[in-house]
């Protein structure tokens, strides 16, 4: 969904490339700007502006106590981050990488997802937990881990990963005005993508909790999410020599979690593919292709089928482009449709 | 003032030899022995009414902790952490508090709650297992109970610091017991708040147990105090049944903390006599002798012994004190003898601001079971076919 590009006065804004990582900040910044509850603290979020540059600028526009450099601990961060929203303050709290939240797991699990719920409603905790994730930057150990399957099965959190750039400023705006906790999961690879767009007249996106249907096609579908949407349009693009029309849905929130959407484009094309880094076992394909299954069973003329990260520790980077989810194993899968059926 | 303009931004490291510490540790330290006041000369300066209001609220605990005991018995309550022994404490860490201030409790500090004013129905709602939390915290500025160890102790320091800068005057008072002083949440919170001179106090029951665990095998340290010493922030060491002493201590560092002083560790000393809750079984851990010796340093026994001995205080005060505790505690059984109104659609309610998609549906679900069990109630085993 685009809307015109223009500024708070009518004019026209011409849209110029910008990157996820430029959109991010930007959303932060505006963010910071019309609500002074809004508050960010992390691990060198400030005079450093994070070390993707996220926060550039902030602790400089907003000072130190509003963009603010923590001691390193993360479980401190966020049960930090816990209090202040207690007392009425909106804090985004950055985690450095995916595999360096863990240490706040039991805030994030045992406070920031069951407040709401163990206060009866009357002190629910707008915190988002902004954390770069997913693989593909070369990292070694511990910077790329797929992490999203804890936390979406936990009840209370919102988890919320954008694929675009427009999405990349929509949906952590969206993230950060919600009264609800948010996982903002931020896939690293795609900091650095660009596209067409105007810091001075964002596009308005899609709300949290709807899919998109990035590419509509007839013959199966594609359903993914972050770091993987690139490289499911790559693959529907590649598929057209085939002779496959794929369709792409990017699922922008897995919780909450688009059935509707899904359901319907699985019912118009009868085969489906989960697509992500995340490991398979236990991963978040697993509960999607059963959801599809509970729904669209008579619709279905294969198997759900999942293309995943292999169940393993995440790789050395030498090695990640094994491991990886890429255009030739979608493709694959695709064609293990069983289109044989259909002659 | 911004956080990096605090003292602790100005340290750079430097390569020896010139390295030195920057702070002298020694006034952060706590006192080698834990502060008295009852039985001492630091009494006489001690208002006999704080004294007889202490009196009367340990009475009223000690009443309240048995009460509540009586009710895990009579299946009221599904488990109670007893505080009986620890009254000192919970009374005096409500009494330090402005009304503006903030209390953060763990589960054994229902009492805390109550003794700062909050309905002893809505303190025990947890422990009776209908609800998670009795009460509304902004309200009654008093944390929901925490039970994961710890847990709520950051929370304190985050809380504490919005206040400061929002530039409001309020306090933070995080309760915690000896084994919650080695998980990595109290490290990181004395850290934050050091760093941050955040308004908290962190105030540490050393009651001698975890559950089974003595402290000789949760620390090495000198006390628990000292371990102020490594944040930067003052210890303070005090004996946790002398009730005079534990209010003048806690006092003394809200109102450090009040002045922007930042954080303050208060470790009080104190004895654990029942079990860790109705549900152990504290003879396989500890020998009746030590219990029995702690009874002689009973913080009731220690308050009305200073009272009596000063006039301040006859058997009729005691019977009055003990009275009023009686009628609280029959109200109280009363009142939790009734059966609770459950909600089981209340699940779904609070879980997100607005429901997704499958919680309405898992709504739903569990509305249709509990109609098709009232309709079977109502009309037998063959109603609806």
């Amino acid at each position: 969904m685009t809307t015109a590009a223009v500024t708070a006065e009518g004019r026209p804004v011409k849209a110029k490339p910008a990157t996820m990582a430029q959109a991010l900040g930007r959303a932060l910044r505006d963010a910071m700007a019309e609500d002074p509850a809004v508050h960010v603290l992390g691990e060198d979020v400030g005079t450093l502006g994070g070390v993707f540059r996220i926060t550039d600028g902030l602790a400089k526009e907003f000072g130190d106590d509003r963009c603010t450099d923590t001691p390193l601990a993360e479980a401190g961060i966020l049960g930090a981050a816990v209090g202040m929203a207690m007392y009425g303050l909106r804090p985004v709290v950055e985690m450095q990488f995916d595999a360096f939240a863990y240490p706040a797991f039991e805030q994030l699990m045992s406070h920031v997802a069951k407040m709401r719920n163990r206060t009866g409603g009357a002190m629910p905790l707008p915190i988002t937990v902004r954390v770069p994730y997913g693989g593909g930057i070369g990292g070694v150990e511990h910077h790329s881990d797929s992490s999203e399957a804890y936390y979406m099965a936990t009840p209370g959190l919102h988890v919320v990963t954008p694929a675009t750039v427009e999405d990349a400023y929509g949906l952590l705006r969206e993230s950060i005005a919600s009264d609800d906790p948010v996982v903002f999961l931020e896939p690293k690879r795609l900091y650095w993508s660009k596209a067409d767009w105007s810091p001075e007249a964002p596009a308005a996106v899609e709300p949290i909790g709807k899919a998109v249907v990035r590419r509509p096609g007839r013959s199966a579908t594609l359903i993914t999410y972050g770091p993987s949407l690139p490289v499911c349009m790559e693959a529907a693009e590649a598929a057209l020599a085939e002779g496959w029309d794929l369709e792409v849905v990017d699922l922008r929130s897995l919780v909450p979690f688009d059935d509707e959407t899904v359901a319907a484009s699985v019912r118009r094309t009868g085969r489906a593919v989960v697509v992500h880094e995340s490991p398979g076992f236990g991963g978040p394909g697993g509960e999607i292709a059963a959801r599809i299954t509970e729904r669209c069973f008579h619709h279905l003329e294969a198997p759900v089928l999942r293309v995943a990260g292999f169940d393993i520790p995440y790789p050395p980077p030498m090695l990640e482009r094994h491991h990886l989810p890429g255009v030739d194993r979608v493709l694959d899968a695709v064609a293990r449709l069983q289109w044989e059926a259909d002659s | 003032m911004t956080v990096q303009e605090l003292p602790g931004a100005a340290y750079r490291p430097t390569p020896p030899p010139a390295w030195k510490p920057i702070t002298d540790p020694a006034p952060l330290l706590p006192d080698p022995e834990p502060y008295r006041v009852l039985g001492t000369d630091a009494v006489a300066d001690v208002d006999p009414e704080l004294l007889l209001r202490l009196h009367a609220e340990l009475v009223r605990g000690r009443r309240y902790n048995a009460q509540a005991t009586a009710l895990t018995k009579q299946g009221r309550l599904a488990v109670y952490p007893s505080s009986t022994g620890q009254e000192a404490c919970e009374i005096a860490a409500a009494l330090v508090l402005e009304e503006r201030d903030w209390l953060f409790p763990s589960y054994r500090d229902t009492l805390a709650a109550v003794a700062r004013g909050l309905d002893p129905v809505e303190a025990l709602t947890l422990l009776r297992g209908d609800r998670h939390t009795g009460y509304d915290p902004r309200e009654h500025r008093i944390a929901p109970l925490c039970t994961p160890l710890a847990t709520q102790l950051p929370h304190a320091v985050g809380l504490a610091h919005a206040a400061r800068l929002k530039g409001d005057d309020v306090v933070a008072l995080a309760m915690v017991g000896d084994g919650g002083t080695s998980e990595g949440d109290f490290h990181e919170a004395l850290n934050f708040a050091a760093v941050w001179k955040a308004p908290v106090v962190f105030f540490v029951q050393n009651n001698g147990f975890a559950i089974s665990v003595p402290l000789a095998k949760q620390t090495a340290a000198p006390s628990l105090a000292h371990k102020a010493v490594g944040y930067g922030m003052p210890g303070r060491l005090v004996d946790g049944n002398d009730a005079a002493a534990v209010h003048q201590v806690l006092s003394e560092a809200v109102a450090r903390a009040r002045r922007g002083e930042g954080p303050t560790l208060v470790e009080a000393v104190t004895y654990r006599m029942e079990a860790h809750t109705n549900a152990d079984d504290a003879t396989r851990y500890r020998v009746d002798s030590e219990v029995e010796a702690w009874k002689a340093h009973d913080p009731v026994r220690l308050l009305e012994r200073e009272l009596t001995e000063r006039g301040l205080l006859d058997d009729a005060g005691i019977e009055q004190a003990k009275e009023a505790a009686e009628r609280m505690a029959a109200t109280l059984r009363d009142r939790m003898n009734a059966d609770p109104e459950l909600a089981p659609m209340d699940l779904f309610t609070h879980v997100y601001a607005e429901q997704t998609s499958q919680l309405r549906e898992q709504a739903a679900a569990l509305r249709a079971e509990l109609d098709a069990e009232q309709d079977h109630d109502e009309h037998g085993p063959e109603a609806g076919r």
